[in-house]
This record gives structure tokens, sequence and C-alpha cells, in this order.
């Protein structure tokens, strides 16, 4: 109750804002698509990731209005992710770098 | 509510009304806690039998009590009943509840009826596992792959158990930490909360974000089993080693679940029984949320025999190192509030006293564990069952039975006998040593954990550590006894026994239903005992 | 003997403002969706680990997987988001048909991504594809069908919010349970963006 004794304004996000955020995520879609039927190598899943969090980021922001919260929302928002890199990374680590590979 | 005024200075204890559907369907904090209080006090009486079973094949030298098969599942059920029911959801789920609306000044958690539902699946998470005993597993409580999976017993079973309860656990954390961050009374500032509130944020915050990880690893592992997968499986181009990497990346931050919340009711008993203000309040405060931090990269010290690579081995034994040093400042800071202190070695304090002691023997041990090259010797030996326990027995228990002891006239209203819980506090302190100590010296000597036999030449270390676990097993009776006997006695508790300082111990005892006739405004830190004003503020 | 550290006499009264059940049940919602990137967390570290190991194997098998279907499904996820996101905007100003009537679409929308994922794994199985087929196969059933069960439940939770909505439970003051669904409705949309190209489109 000391965190916020006045009433917060709530704010609400306009149809027109989501209509752009929609427009965003399907031409988004489209790129990531078309892009895959493209041969980069190496880079086809490092796009395709990136594409994928710039779409993530527009949902969370926007649909989610993560962009209206407080600082505490967006470190329970953000913690997770950076404890999944390191889950992720520490075990890539060992795996790869084992001298017997299992 | 203007008109309720009248009503609410009428005291109604929270425990007067009567009957199974006011248990059943409460959403009282309280109530709730008192739920978890029995269920998990059953749950560690059941597996402390379990353990006493264990002790006694194992003072001789051969299987002649129970069979080597019932061993394995007798230190798998007591593992996994000790880990997962009763010392995880702990102090967190009984004491939490309890306590954390009241020392914060709110009626209630955040979500009272989520409460409720956390508990119910938590028994829920019981009753399978109590299916599974139709053929309990013997896998150990870690249920490592690839035995997991290739086992006949019904491991399946078990875990979904496990997982299911892990919900109850996640439900909590989520609970506690919004109440924390929405629910304090005015002028209850983050720097004015007491200890066992910013431990119990830490260990709400691993139950959150640790526990969905061995969730789906569990998951995996019934998939292994049900559906053929084969992510654990070197034959179908799995990893074993990688069901160790996610079961650790819970299971280490989850022994910090365990620890956490005895620290903080540490911190709230040395206090009011040395009646000074705690020694480096913020130090201590902030040293728990380090070391749940620090506790999410530390996970491959389980590992580093299991043919993880050198490079990984290197820098997790490095990290490891650095789970030492929050809490050897939380060891520090409470020590120097002893310094000088009044000292009043009521039975609560001498649980306290004892925690710091024996989990400074664990703490330190794991130091040693946590070098890599010492591990290589001592990983899965008797050390490691000595290190564990001197942190859990040593550690959780200890500030489980210092918080019974130290909160029972408030929640329960009544008194026990206190020169008996003295005499109960003696024995399981001895008991747990001549059980426990031995074990360390059994371990360099290279006896390895989990088996039932051994041979010859370890059997009067291992007699010794038998004899020492009926001490123990007696100094448990005793004190649950007492507790119970306590709870039929006519001695009211008086609100505030020991002049404690902190919200719970200003309203009457037991607490009324909605705690506080109104929010309390606070005006000052909780620790000013010999008149100190807040710290630094 | 010391001073308790506060006051009796002053104090607020007990109950919690409308604008406090909303921050708390905002946070809370927040700190679950934490704990589900978590839990889908496991098969990701779990299928970029294996991805690493087996490029050829992913590469390979990615390949019996139905781009279009993957495709056509992900416009649906996406369009109910953005359905569910015009609902909620239409309840916090007060439109109440308006906003059960986004939610009802969004409720059929996700319907037809069932319907679309039931075809596929029809499909997989008619090809005599398993979860045990090999460890791509795997993920992509335990992936996706962790995925389904939250499109079910969302439906489940989406369903009861909706009627609710149509008599008219919630308007301006009062549109929690509106929000907290979407909340969790966006989540399963957010999942399913990593999911697609993951699964279908590099393998
Ligand atoms: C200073 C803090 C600590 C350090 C550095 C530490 C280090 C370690 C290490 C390196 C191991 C692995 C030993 C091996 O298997 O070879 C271990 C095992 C273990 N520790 Fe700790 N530890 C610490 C505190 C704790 C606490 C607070 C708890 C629980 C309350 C705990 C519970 C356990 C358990 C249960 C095991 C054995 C798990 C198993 O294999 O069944 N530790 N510790
Ligand atoms: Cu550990």
């Amino acid at each position: 109750m000391s965190e916020h004794t006045h009433s917060q304004e709530k704010h609400i996000t306009s149809y027109k804002t989501y209509f752009i955020v929609w427009v965003a995520l399907m031409v988004l879609t489209f790129v990531t698509v078309y892009i895959s039927y493209l041969d980069f190598g190496q880079l086809n899943i490092v796009i395709a990731m990136v594409v994928a969090s710039i779409k993530a980021g527009a949902v969370a922001l926007f649909f989610m209005h993560l962009k209206f919260e407080d600082s505490i929302t967006w470190l329970f928002a953000l913690f997770p992710i950076a404890l999944l890199f390191l889950l992720i990374g520490m075990t890539i680590l060992d795996t790869f770098t084992r001298i017997f590979p299992i | 509510m203007a008109n309720h005024t009248v009503a609410t200075n009428v005291y109604v204890p929270f425990l007067e009304q009567k009957g199974f559907l006011s248990w059943f369907l409460t959403t009282d904090h309280k109530r709730i806690g008192i739920l978890y209080l029995i269920s998990i006090s059953l749950f560690f009486l059941i597996a402390g039998v379990l353990a006493l079973l264990m002790r006694f094949e194992l003072m001789t030298p051969m299987s002649d009590f129970v069979s080597p098969h019932t061993y394995n599942v007798l230190f798998t059920l007591h593992g996994s009943l000790m880990v997962f029911f009763f010392i995880v959801p702990g102090l967190a789920a009984s004491f939490g509840n309890f306590l954390i609306p009241l020392m914060i000044g709110a009626p209630d958690v955040a979500f009272p009826k989520l409460n409720l539902a956390s508990y119910w699946i938590y028994i829920v998470g019981a009753i399978i596992t109590l299916i599974a005993l139709l053929s309990p597993a013997d896998t150990g409580w870690t249920f490592y792959t690839p035995y997991s999976a290739t086992t006949d017993t019904d491991v399946v079973m078990i875990t979904f158990g496990v997982f299911v309860l892990g919900f109850s656990s996640i439900l909590t954390g989520m609970n506690f930490i919004v109440t924390i961050h929405k629910m304090r009374a005015p002028g209850m500032t983050w720097h004015r909360l007491p200890l066992f509130i910013w431990a119990s944020y830490a260990t709400a915050v691993l139950q959150l974000l640790a526990t969905p990880v061995v969730g789906i690893t569990l998951l995996m592992l019934i998939a292994e089993r049900s559906l053929g997968v084969g992510f654990f499986d070197p034959a179908k181009g799995g990893d074993p080693v990688l069901f160790q990497n996610f079961f650790w990346f819970y299971s280490h931050p989850a022994v910090y679940i365990m620890i956490i919340p005895a620290m903080g009711v540490i911190s709230e008993i040395i206090p009011v029984f040395a009646r000074k203000p705690i020694f480096g309040y913020k130090a201590i405060a902030y040293s728990s949320l380090g070391i749940a931090f620090i506790s999410f990269l530390v996970w491959a010290h389980h590992m580093f025999t299991s043919g993880i690579s050198e490079v990984a081995a290197t820098i997790f034994s490095f990290l490891t190192f650095l789970v030492a040093i929050p809490t050897a400042i939380k060891v520090f800071n409470w020590t120097a509030t002893l310094y000088k202190g009044s000292i009043e070695l009521h039975s609560a304090m001498l649980y306290a006293l004892g925690f710091i002691f024996l989990f400074t023997i664990g703490g330190l041990t794991g130091v040693f564990l946590g070098a890599l090259a010492v591990d290589i010797h001592l990983h899965d030996t008797y050390f490691v069952v000595a290190h564990m326990h001197y942190v859990m027995i040593g550690g959780t228990v200890m500030g489980f039975f210092g918080a019974l002891h130290f909160w029972y006239p408030k929640w329960f209203g009544k008194m026990f006998n206190e020169s008996v819980a003295k005499l109960a506090w003696f024995l399981v302190f001895v008991g747990f040593n001549i059980t426990f100590f031995p074990q360390f010296f059994l371990g360099i000597q290279g006896m390895p954990r989990r088996y039932a036999t051994y041979p010859e030449e370890f059997e009067s270390l291992m007699a010794l550590s038998t004899y020492g676990s009926w001490i123990l097993g007696l100094g448990v009776l005793i004190m649950t006894v007492n507790l119970i006997k306590g709870l039929f006695s006519d001695e009211k508790a008086p609100q505030n026994p020991y002049g404690s300082l902190s919200l719970e111990w200003q309203v009457p005892s037991p607490p009324p239903t909605l705690n506080f006739d109104k929010i309390p405004i606070v005006t000052d830190w909780t620790y000013g005992y010999g008149k100190k004003k807040e710290v630094d503020a | 003997m010391e001073q308790a550290n506060m006051d009796h006499a002053e104090g607020h009264d007990l109950h919690l403002t409308p604008e406090q059940e909303y921050g708390i049940s905002k946070l809370g919602m927040w700190l679950f969706l934490g704990t589900e990137i978590m839990l889908f967390g496991g098969l990701f570290a779990a299928y970029a680990i294996f991805r690493a190991k087996y490029p050829e194997m992913f590469l390979e098998s990615h390949q019996e997987l139905n781009r279009e279907m993957g495709a056509v499904n992900t416009c649906i996820l996406i369009f109910s988001s953005l359905t569910m996101a015009i609902g909620v905007t239409a309840i916090q100003r007060g439109k109440q048909m308006l906003a059960g009537i986004m939610i009802l679409v969004t409720i059929i929308c996700g319907l037809g991504f069932g319907v679309v994922k039931y075809f596929e794994y029809g499909a997989k199985f008619a090809h005599h594809i398993y979860p045990d087929t090999n460890i791509f196969f795997s993920l992509y059933f335990m992936m996706t069908g962790l995925h389904m069960l939250h499109v079910f439940i969302g439906l489940a939770v989406l369903g009861v919010i909706m009627v609710l909505t149509f008599k008219g439970k919630f308007n301006e003051k009062y549109s929690t349970p509106v929000e907290m669904g979407g909340l969790y409705w966006h989540l399963v949309d957010l999942v399913w963006i990593y999911l697609f190209p993951l699964l279908y489109l590099v393998g």
C-alpha cells in the first residue's frame, strides 16, 4: 500500500496503435517466411530469431502494455529471459567443451 | 466499511471458528499456515522414521535388516519426502504464510484464494505420490537418468507428484512477492521491513523462477518413459548429463529455497534475545537477494564427476565460492549482534545459536566440496551426506524448530513447557552431531553414499552414527510431544512474552482474524532494541 | 521497555481500494508469465543444445513439417492477439458489446488454431512420425503440445470471461479479469512467435 496511495492513471491504448502493430507483425511474419526460402547458411536462424524477437517485443510492449508498466514489472519480465540465456549458455558451454563428448 | 469500527474492536481470535469447512475452505493466511504446518510436520516425521530405519540397517556391514532394493526405496522416499514435501514448502509455506501479512501490517496475503488453492495442490501432489508407493521408485530423490528412465519401479507417478507440488510452490512464491510489494502498511518502507520478509522475498523469487525448470525437466523424463522420446538417452542421441544440468538448475536454487527462510528466522530471534538492534541490517537484507541471485550460477558443482567439461567445471567451481560471501556476511552479522548483548537462552534462542554453529560447519564443508579437485575425491561419499545434513538439519531444521518455539505463543495463544523444550533441544543438538559428524570421516575414508552394505572397517563409525540417530529421534519426539501438549494446556500466552518490537507481537495472541483493527502506520524499523533508532536511514 | 514502532490509534481501513487490487492482479499475472517463460525455457534450452549437436537431423526433419500450415496458424494467432487487445481497450472504454464480440472472435481464432494443429498432427501420424521418431520430433511434439495445452487453458479462461463480459460484469471502472485474460493470451502468442520459426522455418 505504500507504493501507490494515489490512484495511477490507467493508460488506454488506442485501436489505431493496435492496428499499426498488427500490420507490422504481419509484415514481419511474411518477411521471416520469405527469408526462410533463401539460403544464408548459419545466418538463417539468426535472422529468424531477430525477427521473432522484434515481433515478441512489439506484442509485449503494445498488446501487453509493458511500455506503460513500472520498473518492477519490467524486472520480472526481463529477469526470466536472462535466466533462460544463462541456462542455455552454460549448458551449451558444458556440452561442447567436453573432452569425452556424450 | 465505516460502520465496522465498532464490530472490529471486538477481539475474535482467528482460531475461534470450528468445524471442518472453516478449515477446508479457509482463506485466512494464518489458518492456511497451520494446514501447511501440520502437513509438512507429518511428512517430516514420516520421512524421519524412514531415516531411522535406514540407520538401523546401517548399524552392521551386512544387509541383514532390509534388502538392498528396499534400502534403495527407503532412501528415495526419505529424500523425496524430506526435500519436496517438507523442506522446500517448509518454513515459507508455514511460517511465511503466518508471518508475512502480520509483519508487514496487512490483513492477509495478496491472493487469499490462490493461497488456499496452492495448499490443495500440495495435497493433490501428496496423494499422487502416495499412489506411486504401489511400486515405489528406487532412483534417489534426484531421479538421475539413465537409471530413472530404465528402472521398472514407478518413476512416472512420483515425478508427476513432484511436478504437481511445483505448482503449489510457484503459486506461493508469486503470492508472497506481490504481497510484499503491494500490501505493506504505510510507513513500512523496504528498509524497515523485518529481515524475515527480505528472506521470504528472496525465497519467493527462487520458487517462482527456478521451479518451472524442474517441472519441465520432470515432464521430459515422463515423456522419456511413456512416449519413448530420447532427450536423455545416448542410444537415441540424447544426453543423460543434460538431465543433471536441468535438474540442478532448479535444485541448487532449491537448497536456498530451503535455507533462506531459516536465515530469516534467525535474524528475527537473535536481536530479541540479545536485546540489541540487529547488526548490519542492510548487509543481511541484501545478502538474501545476493544469495538468491548467485544460487542460479553454481548448479554444476553437483556434476563435477558426471563427465561435464573441464572448462565448465572450473567456471562453476569458481562461482561456487562466491556463494560463501553473502553467506558469511550473514553469519558475521549475527555474531556481531550477539556481541555484548544481554543474551537470554530461551529455547528458540538455543535453536538459533545451534543454527549458527552447525550451519557454519555445513557451509564451510560446502566450500570444500565446491573446490573442484577436492570434490573429485569426496563426491557421492558420506562427506556429501554429512554436508547436506549439516545445512539442512543443522541449518533449516534448527531454524524451523526455533521458529516453532519462538512464534508458538503468538500462533496458538498457548505456552509449552520451557524446561522440556530445552531438554529436547539438547538431545537434538547432541544426537545430530553424533549422527552426522562421524560421516565426514567416513566420507573422507571413501565410504560411498546410497549403499546398504559396507566394508567392516567402517563399522564403528557407522554404528556410532546409528546410536546418534536414536538420540536425535528421541529429541524430536520429546519436542513434538511437548509442543502438542502445550496446545492443550490452560496457560494462555501473553500478547508479547519476549518484548519484541515486530508488528506481529503488537496484536493479541492468537491474532484476530483480520490481524489488525486498522492498518497500522509504521514509524520506525523493527529492531530498535535498547532504544537505538533506525539504521543510518 | 522499548516502544513498539507503530501507531495504533491512527491507521487505514483494512480494505483494498480498486486501484490496489488492480495493481496486485497485474503484478501477479506478470510474475506468472515469468514462470511460464521458464517452463517453456527448458524445452527451448533442449532445442538449442540438440540443434547445435545435430544440425543435419534438424534440417532434414523440419522439412517434413508443413510450412504453409504453420504460417496460417501464425497469422490466426496474431490476429487473435489483435482482437484480444481491441477487446481490452473496448472494455476499458466501457464498450461491453464490442469487448464481448472481440473476445468471441479471439476464441474462434483459438479454436481455428486447434483445428489446423489437429490436421497437422494427423498428417504426421499418417506419415508414421511420432514423438519417438527422433529428437527433433520429440521436441516438436512436446513444444507444440505444451503450447496447445496453453491454448486450451486460454480458451477455457476466455470463455468464462466472455460470458461475464456479455452479462455486463465488466466496465470502464472494473476490467481486471479481461486484462488478465488478455495478458495470458498474448503470452500464448509470444511463445508461438518463437516456436514457428524454430520448428517450421529454420529447423
Ligand atoms: C556455502 C554454501 C554451500 C556450498 C558452497 C555448497 C556446496 C555444495 C557442493 C559443491 C555439493 C556437491 C557435492 C557433491 O555431490 O560432490 C553440495 C551438495 C549438496 N548440498 Fe550444498 N552447499 C552449500 C550450502 C547448502 C545448503 C544451504 C543446502 C541446503 C539447505 C545444501 C544442500 C546440499 C545438498 C542436499 C547436497 C547433495 C545433493 C545430492 O547429491 O543429493 N547445500 N553442496
Ligand atoms: Cu548446490
